[in-house]
């Protein structure tokens, strides 16, 4: 089908959906497009010609609204609008640009629709396209769900071709020729003479031109950039020491500010003494805030210093004090009426496993800390006509229209300026840090303010990944798995996390059941069902959501299912497998590891596999029971993705999920005692060394036919491959994170 | 108090002396390549050199450093980098970055003290410098390669 008729049929659908849900607005703003940001504020002479690129006479800026928090964000975005526009990243200038509903994330409702992402039916397809409408809708400006690739992969190249289209409209007008007789080239329209016009000699006549839409986009053949080897461009700024994050703001006439929160999340501050604090060098201002008190103070070691010594009177958490009761609530909601969804229901598995099962297991998962390196922080200037926020951050819009409630200001009046992220992996989805930030800020107007929290106070206050628990069961026959029944109970990320943007979140939570539910498997007997347990702690999107827990529930279980049937764990997998691409990452990892070949006495290799965010990944890990603790020698992942846009940092991506997954079902894990966690710094939230890092073998593959993103998918495969690893190596099994309450790893 | 950073004698006043010298390097004079990730000395990012030894500075007050700092900025720069930032350049080693300026400036003062590094002398150096970006295999593969290009350059 060709292009035009695909638009033409999900334009239709859209009406067609929009008549019966009532949305006839929503849905005329979803084919037309946001009001350029860029025309606001462009000065004489320059031109917006679209949301993603601007040209002064001055410079060519690039315009990349997905936040770079070390995935590459940044790089990816301005290859795709360069490789269109003709210029080179490394030569032109980015920017995150401002917050705007223009810069909607479309893909973000592919995850928010219940089909497997294998399923590429028309009922699915059509919940998808009708899906992004709300998206946009609601101009969903985030950085998550390893979407940055696929939502821009088709929109910031044709970006990129407008605005390379309007301006040799530009220089054809002005040199009395057609604008199929020129070329463009490094940051120029070529006339037919050979002549150079830099793009910025021809902004201002580009401004009054109108933009040419129809441009073609280049075919994979004529590339210079997708696919190829590219050099990041932030990797001067990033090995020299020269890179500005967020916590390195300095704004002229800065204060200084540090925090003190009840260590119980969501409890309130009853009473402070800050008489000491007060007194201590430096500090200017001591605020209430919400939960807690803030102090300001002329730098930040002395902010600490005083913060630390306010004595305060916490309330309680509204969660148990201890674990025992965070897990017996979950226990207690493997029920009915707690029944989230049941998506998987094949054949009937409650009457296979009537008689009995041949293997019946718990597993568990715990509260998991983001920890990025580059704690909290964000920098605020408050006057009563403008707030500027300067912060790194995967939420801007969010980041705006709260800090404006707060202000009491329009949110057009509160400027976001979203500064590079010393890392995420989810926790700059939530925003109390400028919440907090813009309060103190507005005890001391007109002066910045720049918020930073000490470690404690970092992950003392972590919105954690969820903890689960799963029940498993099944059946084997013949030598092969014949039943799977999964059950699984957490929390519902999805409306915790909403509930702090006062979004609703209405439905079953999908990410209570991904990377379960939706693995392309074809069991007998096969029923996976999702428990929504009440709200504990609370909790947010952590590296790969619910498919980080549940991909480790899931593959363990079918890895016990194999090993009962007596079949190779591989070879198993790979027959029961209905899916193509996914046995290809199977097959991938089986070829790169020699699976089968002979091992050593104390060595053990793990497979396991999981589909997430579309994408399949399988690994092999290979463990050595070095008789002073394990040692993971090597890990083999493969991963199908459509299209390898980077290879550069498609290898460092799946380096980096692959130790991201390990590391912390190893060591990983945050506790509560008295409602506060127990794990504050990295002494004791412990995280994978250079030392434990096995080599990691990379493979990715492009068999299929949509591009993917892939920050989070290395991630839910990492901590089965190695439990199974253990399990082949020691005959030791691991069903709960963190493996080293268990078994010791090699210092 | 005095201090010598990267060259450059600065007067400190009457700063106190128990500040950290991480502290004293970002918010006194303006010096921001080393990070402050955990102030307890177990991430490494704020790693620094005195006369030449990598130090944690978060954890030496600036009244007790005896000796000259340098800092990533002072290593080398993104016209001139040591060769320890061109053999992380080259490898592309950085994912967020925030923590490379102490993992260059650790292993620029093992490669200063062990040319030819075996992977039991990288783990020793290196295990005290937190990544949590997962850059670890190439953190190696650079030490290595600076390692190489610095034997062969002397």
């Amino acid at each position: 089908m060709g292009r035009a008729r695909t638009i033409a049929r999900r334009t239709f659908l859209v009406g067609s959906a929009a008549i019966a849900g009532g949305v006839a607005f929503g849905v005329w703003r979803h084919a037309t497009p946001y009001p350029n940001p860029l025309l606001r504020d462009l000065p004489e002479g320059a031109a917006a010609l679209t949301p993603y690129v601007r040209i002064t006479d001055q410079a060519i800026t690039l315009i990349t609204p997905r936040a770079d928090v070390g995935q590459g964000a940044v790089s990816v975005q301005a290859m795709l609008i360069a490789e269109e526009l003709d210029v080179d990243p490394a030569q032109v200038e980015t920017e995150f640009g401002p917050p705007d509903r223009a810069y909607w994330n479309t893909a973000l409702a592919s995850e928010a629709v219940p089909f497997r992402a294998t399923d590429r039916g028309w009922l699915a397809e059509t919940a998808r396209d009708v899906m992004g409408a709300p998206m946009k809708f609601l101009g969903m400006q985030i950085t998550g769900g390893s979407t940055t690739v696929p939502d821009g992969w088709e929109k910031l190249r044709r970006a990129g071709a407008v605005a390379r289209e309007t301006l040799k409209e530009a220089a054809a007008r002005a040199h009395g020729v057609t604008r199929d007789a020129l070329r463009t080239g490094n940051g120029a329209v070529i006339l037919p003479d050979g002549t150079r016009l830099s793009y910025q000699s021809l902004a201002a006549a580009a401004a009054g031109t109108e933009p040419v839409t129809d441009a073609a986009l280049r075919e994979p053949a004529q590339w210079r950039l997708v696919g190829k080897p590219m050099r990041r461009v932030d990797i001067v700024a990033k090995s020299t020491g020269t890179q500005a994050y967020g916590i390195d703001e300095d704004q002229p006439g800065m204060l200084h500010a540090a925090i003190r929160l009840n260590p119980a999340q969501g409890g309130a501050l009853r009473a402070y003494d800050a008489r000491k604090a007060e007194a201590m060098r430096g500090v200017e201002r001591i605020v209430e805030l919400p939960g807690g008190v803030g102090v300001i103070a002329d730098n930040t070691w002395r902010a600490m210093q005083a913060a630390q010594a306010i004595e305060c009177d916490w309330a309680p958490a509204p969660y148990p004090a201890g674990m025992e009761g965070h897990w017996q609530a979950l226990s207690d909601s493997f029920t009915p009426d707690r029944q989230d969804s049941r998506l998987r229901d094949e054949g009937d598995a409650e009457a296979a496993l009537e008689g009995g099962a041949d293997v019946e297991v718990d597993y568990r998962a715990p509260y998991l800390a983001h920890a990025p390196l580059e704690p909290l922080n964000a920098t605020v200037r408050y006057t009563p006509g403008r707030t500027d926020i300067r912060t790194g951050t995967q939420v801007p819009r969010f980041v705006q229209e709260n800090a404006a409630s707060i202000t009491g200001q329009d949110s057009g009046d509160v400027h976001v300026h979203v500064r590079a992220a010393g890392g995420s992996f989810g926790h700059r989805l939530e925003d109390e840090v400028v919440r907090h930030a813009t309060r103190l800020a507005m005890a001391v107007p007109g002066r910045p303010v720049k918020l930073t929290y000490r470690r404690e106070e970092d992950m003392g206050r972590e919105f954690p990944r969820q903890i689960a628990m799963a029940r498993g069961r099944g059946r084997v026959a013949g030598g092969r798995v014949a039943a799977l029944d999964l059950g699984i109970a957490m929390p519902s990320v999805l409306s915790s996390q909403m509930g702090r943007q006062a979004i609703p979140a209405p439905g079953p939570d999908l990410q209570i059941v991904a990377g379960a539910w939706d693995q392309p498997f074809a069991i007998p007997d096969y029923r996976v069902t999702g428990y929504r347990a009440p709200e504990l702690a609370p909790v947010s999107s952590w590296r790969s959501v619910g498919a980080s827990t549940n991909g480790f529930f899931h593959d363990c279980l079918l890895d016990e299912l194999i090993h009962a049937a007596g079949a190779d764990p591989l070879e198993e997998r790979l027959r029961l497998c209905d899916h193509a691409p996914s046995r290809a990452v199977l097959e991938a990892v089986g070829e790169m590891s020699g699976w089968g070949g002979a091992m050593g006495a104390g060595e053990g290799r793990g497979v396991a596999y999981c589909l997430s965010f579309g994408v399949p990944c399988a690994q092999v890990a290979e463990v050595r029971d070095t008789g002073a603790g394990l040692r993971i020698a090597r890990v083999y992942v493969a991963a199908e993705v459509g299209r390898i846009v980077d290879p550069v940092n498609f290898e460092a991506q799946m380096q980096g999920g692959v130790v991201w997954g390990l590391g912390h079902a190893m060591h990983g894990q945050i506790t509560y005692a008295g409602g506060a966690a127990e794990q504050r710094n990295f002494d004791t939230f412990r995280a994978m060394r250079l030392h434990e890092c096995p080599e990691i073998f990379v493979r990715g593959l492009e068999n299929d036919d949509r591009i993917r993103g892939i920050g989070e998918p290395p991630v839910p495969p990492a901590a089965p491959a190695l439990a199974n690893a253990i399990f082949a190596a020691t005959g030791q099994r691991l069903r709960e994170m963190p493996f080293d309450r268990q078994v010791s790893f090699a210092a | 108090m005095r201090l010598t950073v990267n060259g450059t004698e600065h007067a400190l006043g009457d700063l106190e002396p128990e500040m950290p010298l991480l502290w004293a390097l970002r918010d006194v004079l303006g010096i921001s390549g080393p990070k402050y990730g955990c102030g307890i000395a177990q991430c490494g990012a704020c790693t620094v050199h005195v006369d030449g030894q990598a130090v944690r500075s978060c954890q030496l007050a600036v009244g007790d450093v005896r000796g000259a700092v340098t800092t990533i900025e002072g290593l080398g720069t993104p016209d001139d980098p040591h060769p320890v930032q061109a053999a992380w350049i080259e490898a592309q080693v950085a994912q967020c970055g925030y923590c490379q300026s102490g993992q260059i400036m650790q292993a620029a003062s093992l490669l200063a003290g062990v040319p030819d590094p075996t992977d039991r002398d990288i783990d020793d150096a290196m295990s005290g410098n937190l990544c949590r970006c997962g850059t670890y295999p190439r953190i190696r593969a650079a030490v290595k390669a600076a390692a190489k290009a610095m034997r062969e350059g002397a």
